[in-house]
């Protein structure tokens, strides 16, 4: 059968043979994956239902309990203070490290080496044992006994502030190469342009420079974001008041670790799930004058 | 209509012995020139010939060598005491800057800000001048290379020729001095080519100092005030475009228009 032998066809009949019919490829493969998959999850989660070992009532007993609830306040306000503090730190380090000040980009480089290589964990059990590396904190002359302020450690390091100030410190040194590439990202051309308006180094760079890096810094930075929110849960070791510590406190009492590690994780997964959203929003804000 | 006959004698750029290198690649041999208050000079040549990069020593986007440039009587790049030549901090070099208008090949406009603000930037946050003369003078730059109506868009909405004319309003919200142009037109459509020669011929109309490098040669020579021919480093050829242009006086110059009267 040819179209040559058919000259009763009109040229609209031909037009409606030519829309596409195909049958798709068959994902065979998908389907099976897809049961196998589903018995195995079935399997654990049966497992987990109907383990003895497990007490659901605890799990729903301590959800909304107080102490967790503020936990979850102090974990808050842990990534909040720290997250604000590492961008700030991670800019400014970003900056130094760019910057024709040699000295500036050392100190830069030596941070970053230095708070990268240390451990979170570490970092924080040094930050909250602080007093017995000095016993007091001040401000004064280096090398003479002269101090013009001078406080016990104790009562300027509490462990709200060690723990934040842990936090912060560390995530600097990750945005600081998050921010770095992220101004590396950007047109030589705009550094140019803004240079022979007039501009000096230091205003291109916030004014031309930086908000153009910004669609490139978000994406990691919601990342940065939410492993910052989970790291903070490594402060409990120092009792840092968070929910992981408020966490550890009530199994301390009544034996059922895992039943409370469940709470952990519930909340941890809520607040994640609702990060994750809130970075997709802001994203999409920060690319304005790309995609339209 | 041309900038020619509207100039006068008064040296707006004034270069000597110009030298430049990157690593050990000597680009600029010792350039000698001067432009004239309110004269469009256009330089021709091969792509490394040096033409662009002494353009970007004008602003001291590239560091010189050797040799010395002035813009309107004051070095570029230095200041001079006892004999002695010394640095200029960012803020000085910013200041001479800011009096020098720069059109790049690739526009360079600033992605995310609209036209307006583009144009905006420089007298608001350099000069710091008072938000709502800067508002109605970036409007009359807009409208003066024929972008009303288009204020708002941001440079991504915009054609290449409308980017570039935005990029001369920017340059031109400064006062310049002297206006120097790199390949404007070389990064644009053909069809989109004219509208921002046409800019550019008005402006020199209007008694603009420009150094324009540049690929066309209908422009150099109806536009043009003086035209220069750079080849390996140097000046191969200077003088009046049409007698350079009809009548080269160098196998080089001649060689160069043959070839690229056969595309």
């Amino acid at each position: 059968m040819t179209v040559a032998s058919a000259p009763t066809v009109t040229a609209r009949d031909e037009a409606l043979d030519m829309s596409i019919k195909a049958v798709p490829v068959r994902h065979y493969g998908q389907w099976l994956t897809a049961v196998v998959v589903t018995v195995l999850l079935g399997a654990f989660v049966m497992a987990l239902a109907q383990n003895e070992n497990l007490d659901y009532s605890i799990v729903a007993a301590n959800l909304f309990a107080g102490p967790i609830l503020r936990g979850l306040v102090v974990t808050f306000q842990l990534t909040a203070v720290a997250m604000i503090g590492g961008v700030l730190i991670g800019v400014l380090l970003a900056v130094s490290k760019l910057s024709s000040n040699k000295v500036l980009s050392a100190i830069a480089t030596g941070y970053v080496w230095f708070f990268r290589g240390v451990p979170l964990l570490v970092l924080i059990l040094i930050f909250g044992n602080f007093s017995l590396l000095f016993d007091t904190l001040g401000i004064g002359i280096p090398f003479t006994d002269i101090m013009f302020v001078e406080v016990e450690t104790n009562a300027v390091m509490t462990t709200f502030v060690a723990a934040a100030a842990a936090l912060a410190i560390h995530e600097g040194a990750y945005m600081a190469e998050i921010v770095r590439g992220g101004i590396l990202g950007v047109d030589h051309g705009q550094k140019e342009a803004a240079a022979a308006l007039g501009m000096r180094p230091g205003l291109a760079m916030f004014r031309i420079v930086l908000p153009q890096a910004l669609r490139m810094i978000i994406p990691p930075t919601g990342n940065q974001l939410i492993l910052l929110l989970k790291s903070s849960s490594l402060v409990s070791v120092i009792a840092g008041g968070e929910l992981m510590t408020a966490v550890h406190d009530i199994a301390a009492v009544n034996y059922r670790t895992i039943e409370m590690f469940f709470v952990a994780s519930f909340w941890y997964l809520i607040i994640v799930s609702v990060l994750s959203i809130g970075q997709r929003f802001v994203e999409r804000r920060a690319g304005r004058g790309y995609n339209r | 209509m041309s900038g020619k006959g509207n100039m006068n004698s008064t040296p707006m750029v004034i270069a000597q012995g110009v030298r430049k290198s990157f690593g050990r690649h000597e680009v600029l041999k010792g350039i000698d020139l001067e432009v004239n208050n309110g004269e469009v000079m256009c330089f021709l040549g091969p792509s490394g010939s040096g033409k662009s990069t002494f353009l970007r020593c004008v602003n001291r986007l590239e560091t010189i060598d050797a040799g010395r440039i002035r813009v309107d009587g004051s070095l570029v790049g230095f200041k001079e005491r006892n004999g002695r030549l010394y640095d200029l901090t960012e803020k000085e070099l910013a200041r001479q800057r800011s009096q020098i208008g720069m059109v790049f090949q690739r526009f360079n406009l600033f992605a995310h800000m609209t036209a307006l603000e583009n144009v905006m930037e420089a007298p608001r946050h350099v000069r710091r001048q008072p938000k709502r003369e800067v508002l109605d003078r970036a409007q009359d730059a807009l409208a003066r290379v024929g972008l009303s109506g288009h204020e708002h868009k941001y440079p991504a909405q915009l054609s290449g020729g409308q980017q570039q004319r935005v990029a001369i309003a920017r340059a031109l919200a400064m006062d310049p001095k002297v206006m120097l142009f790199d390949e404007p037109t070389s990064a644009l459509d053909p069809e989109l080519v004219g509208e921002v020669l046409d800019v550019m011929r008005g402006l020199a109309d209007s008694g603009m100092t420009m150094i324009v490098v540049t690929h066309e040669i209908e422009f150099a020579k109806e536009v043009g005030d003086e035209l220069v021919f750079m080849d390996g480093g140097l000046v191969v050829e200077k003088g009046d475009p049409r007698q350079v242009l009809e009548n080269p006086q160098q196998e080089r110059t001649r060689r160069f228009l043959r070839a690229t009267a056969t595309v």
